[in-house]
C-alpha cells in the first residue's frame, strides 16, 4: 500500500509539473504583457518598460526557456512569480483560492450527495410519479449549460427581491464587508445559495442519472435478495448492501465530475461576482498575466489530481475486490 | 439488415421520437427559418434599437438594431456545424488512438495513453481560451473547430482501447492476423467496425457537448469571433442585461438548450436501440 500511494504520488507530481510547464510555456510565448504598457498616455520609455517587465520576469525580450527557467525555479521554493502589473501571485491565491475551494467542496459534496440520494431514491421507486419526475428534470437541467442556468438563477432572484422589496437571496458578491461577527456568517451563507445551486445542479443530474442505472442493476441481483431473504429489513438492505456497491461507478465519475466543476465555477464565479480563482483565470487572460495563468493551472491539476486520487481510495473503500498494488 | 432493426428500435422509443422530430424542426428553422424572416443577418435597422418582438421584428431587435430573428438563426447554423464536426473530428480521434493503443500494446500504449493522461490533466478550456482568439484568419472558426476537438476524445479513447484490448484476442481477429493481413488493415476492418455501436453513441453525444462547449468558449469571447455570431456569443451579449431586455437572451439561450436536449435524447435512444443490454 505504502509503495503503491508513494509511485502514485510520484506520478502525481510530474504530472502536475508537466501541466504547469506547458500552461506557462503556452502563456509565455502567445501572450504580451507589454501591450499593457504600451498603449498608454502619456507613453511610457521603451527602457522603463523593459526594466518593468524584466524585474517581473514577463519581458518578452528574454528568450522563453530562460524566463521558464526563472519561473521554475520560483516555482520549486514556493514562489509563483509576480502578476502583470508586479503584485505578487502567492498574495493574490491566498486571496482567491478559499474562495474557490469554499465553492467547489460545498458544490462538490452537496452534488455528490443529493444526485447519489435521488438516483437511489429514484431506482427503488422505478416507473413511480416522483421517478419519472427525476428522470425528467434531471434530463432537462444536463441539457442546460452553467452560464445559462446561472444567468437564468440570477434574474429569478433578482425579480424576487424586487416583487418582495427587500433583498431575500443575494445574487451578486460573496459578502457585505459592512457586517460582522455572526451576521457576517449569516451574510456569507445567504450569498452562497446561489452560486451553490448553479454549480451542484448539473452535478446532481449528472449523478442522479448514474446511481438510477446503477441501483438498478443491483436491484435485481442475487445477494439483495439474500440479504432481505435472511431476514434483514428493506431499509437496511437496500442501504447497507444495494447502495454500497451500487456507489462504486459514480465514486469512479468523481474525478471527472471534479474537473468539469471547475469549469463551471469559472461561469459561476464571474456571473455571481465571486473573485476566486476561475474568475482569475478569465481576468488572467484577458489582462495577459502570465505568471497568473501558470498558477492557476498549477491549482487546476492539483485538484484534479487530489479528485482522481480521492476516487480511487473511495472504490477501494466500497469494493471489497479491489486490492490496490 | 441491422441497421434496419436499429432504425426500427429508434423510432419505436417515444423519447427518441421527440428527440428526432424536434431535431429536424430546429435544423429546418436554422437553414430555412431565414429566407421567411424580414431582414437579413447583416443587416442594421437603424429606426429601432432594442424594440421588443413585435410584428415587424418577430423576436425583436438588439442595441445596435439587429434583427434578432436573423441573427439567432444564423448563430443556430454556426453551432449546428460546429457541433457535427467537433463530434465527427473527437470521435474519429479517438477510435484510432484507442484501437492502435489497445491492439499494439507494449511501448506504442504507454505512449499513447500517457499523453491522453497529461491531456485530460491539461485544462483545455485554458488552452483553447489563450490560442483560438488569437486565430486572425477568416477561417478561425475551423481552427476552433479543431481545438475544441482535440480536447475532447481522451475519454472515449480509453474506452475504446480497453474493447480493444478484449477485441484482439477474438478468433477472427486472430485468423485475419494469420492471413497475414496489415495491422493496420485490421484495425480498421476488423476491430473498429466492432466498436460502431459505442462510437455513434458517443459521437452523437459530443454533438450536444461540443455545442455546449463552443457556447461557453464564446460566452467570454474565447470562441467565435465578430463579426460572426454563433448562440453562444448571442447568450453573452443578451445576458448582460437579460431581466431589462430578456428577448436577447430568451431566444438564443432557449433555442441551446432546446437543441441539447434534442440530441441528447436521440443519443439515448440510440444507446438503447444498438446496445439493448446496456441500461447506462
Amino acid at each position: 500500500m505504502g509503495k503503491y500511494l508513494l509511485r502514485r504520488l510520484a506520478i502525481n507530481v510530474i504530472l502536475v509539473a508537466l501541466a504547469a510547464s506547458l500552461a506557462y510555456m503556452l502563456a509565455a510565448t502567445t501572450m504580451n504583457p507589454r501591450a499593457t504598457y504600451q498603449g498608454r498616455q502619456p507613453p511610457i520609455p521603451e527602457a522603463v518598460i523593459d526594466q518593468t517587465l524584466d524585474a517581473y520576469n514577463l519581458n518578452d525580450k528574454t528568450p522563453v526557456l530562460q524566463r521558464y527557467a526563472t519561473w521554475a525555479s520560483g516555482v520549486i521554493t514556493g514562489d509563483f512569480g509576480k502578476t502583470w502589473n508586479g503584485g505578487s501571485v502567492n498574495a493574490e491565491m491566498g486571496r482567491r483560492i478559499f474562495v474557490s475551494l469554499r465553492l467547489l467542496l460545498i458544490g462538490t459534496v452537496l452534488g455528490f450527495a443529493v444526485g447519489v440520494a435521488l438516483g437511489a431514491v429514484s431506482a427503488v421507486r422505478q416507473y413511480k410519479l416522483s421517478d419519472r419526475l427525476i428522470g425528467v428534470s434531471s434530463f432537462v437541467i444536463m441539457a442546460i449549460p452553467v452560464f445559462v442556468l446561472a444567468t437564468l438563477l440570477a434574474i429569478a432572484t433578482y425579480n424576487l427581491n424586487r416583487g418582495l422589496g427587500f433583498t431575500l437571496i443575494e445574487y451578486t458578491g460573496e459578502y457585505n464587508p459592512r457586517l460582522s461577527g455572526w451576521d457576517q456568517f449569516l451574510n456569507r451563507l445567504n450569498h452562497l445559495i446561489l452560486p451553490t445551486i448553479s454549480l451542484s445542479l448539473g452535478s446532481i443530474a449528472f449523478y442522479s442519472r448514474i446511481q438510477r442505472n446503477m441501483m438498478l442493476d443491483v436491484l435485481g441481483q442475487d445477494f439483495v435478495r439474500t440479504a432481505m431473504a435472511k431476514g434483514l429489513r428493506r431499509r437496511t438492505a437496500l442501504t447497507k448492501h444495494a447502495l454500497r456497491t451500487a456507489l462504486i461507478p459514480s465514486a469512479t465519475y468523481f474525478a471527472f465530475a471534479f474537473g468539469t466543476m471547475f469549469t463551471g465555477a469559472i461561469f459561476t464565479e464571474k456571473i455571481f461576482a465571486w473573485h476566486g480563482m476561475g474568475a482569475w483565470l478569465v481576468d488572467a487572460i484577458n489582462a495577459q498575466d502570465v505568471n497568473s495563468v501558470a498558477a492557476v493551472t498549477f491549482f487546476t491539476a492539483i485538484c484534479v489530481l487530489f479528485a482522481a486520487f480521492l476516487s480511487d481510495l473511495l472504490v477501494a473503500a466500497l469494493d471489497p475486490r479491489v486490492r490496490v498494488s | 439488415m441491422r441497421s434496419k432493426v436499429v432504425l426500427r428500435r429508434l423510432l419505436k422509443n417515444r423519447q427518441a421520437r421527440y428527440g428526432l422530430a424536434a431535431l429536424v424542426i430546429l435544423v429546418a428553422l436554422a437553414y430555412i427559418g431565414p429566407f421567411f424572416g424580414n431582414y437579413e443577418w447583416t443587416e442594421k435597422d437603424f429606426l429601432s434599437f432594442l424594440s421588443p418582438p413585435g410584428p415587424d421584428h418577430w423576436w425583436g431587435t438588439t442595441a445596435i438594431g439587429q434583427d434578432m430573428y436573423a441573427i439567432t438563426l444564423r448563430g443556430m447554423q454556426k453551432s449546428i456545424v460546429i457541433g457535427l464536426l467537433v463530434a465527427v473530428i473527437s470521435t474519429g480521434l479517438a477510435a484510432i488512438v484507442g484501437a492502435f493503443a489497445g491492439y499494439f500494446g507494449g511501448w506504442v500504449d504507454r505512449l499513447l495513453m500517457s499523453g491522453v493522461e497529461l491531456l485530460l490533466v491539461l485544462p483545455s478550456f485554458l488552452i483553447i481560451a489563450i490560442v483560438s482568439p488569437r486565430l486572425k484568419a477568416d477561417s478561425s472558426w475551423l481552427w476552433f473547430v479543431v481545438l475544441l476537438a482535440a480536447f475532447s476524445w481522451m475519454v472515449t479513447s480509453r474506452v475504446v482501447r480497453s474493447m480493444t484490448i478484449s477485441l484482439r484476442e477474438r478468433e477472427y481477429v486472430q485468423a485475419a492476423v494469420y492471413m497475414g493481413i496489415p495491422r493496420w488493415k485490421i484495425i480498421f476492418r476488423h476491430i473498429v467496425p466492432n466498436m460502431s455501436s459505442l462510437l455513434i453513441i458517443d459521437a452523437t453525444l459530443n454533438v450536444s457537448a461540443a455545442i455546449i462547449g463552443e457556447a461557453a468558449l464564446s460566452f467570454f469571447g474565447f470562441g467565435i469571433q465578430p463579426p460572426d455570431v454563433s448562440l453562444g456569443t448571442l447568450i453573452a451579449s443578451g445576458s448582460d442585461n437579460a431581466s431589462g431586455y430578456p428577448w436577447l437572451f430568451a431566444f438564443p439561450a432557449g433555442l441551446l438548450v432546446l437543441l441539447v436536449l434534442s440530441v441528447n435524447l436521440i443519443g439515448d435512444g440510440l444507446r438503447d436501440a444498438l446496445d439493448p443490454g446496456s441500461n447506462s
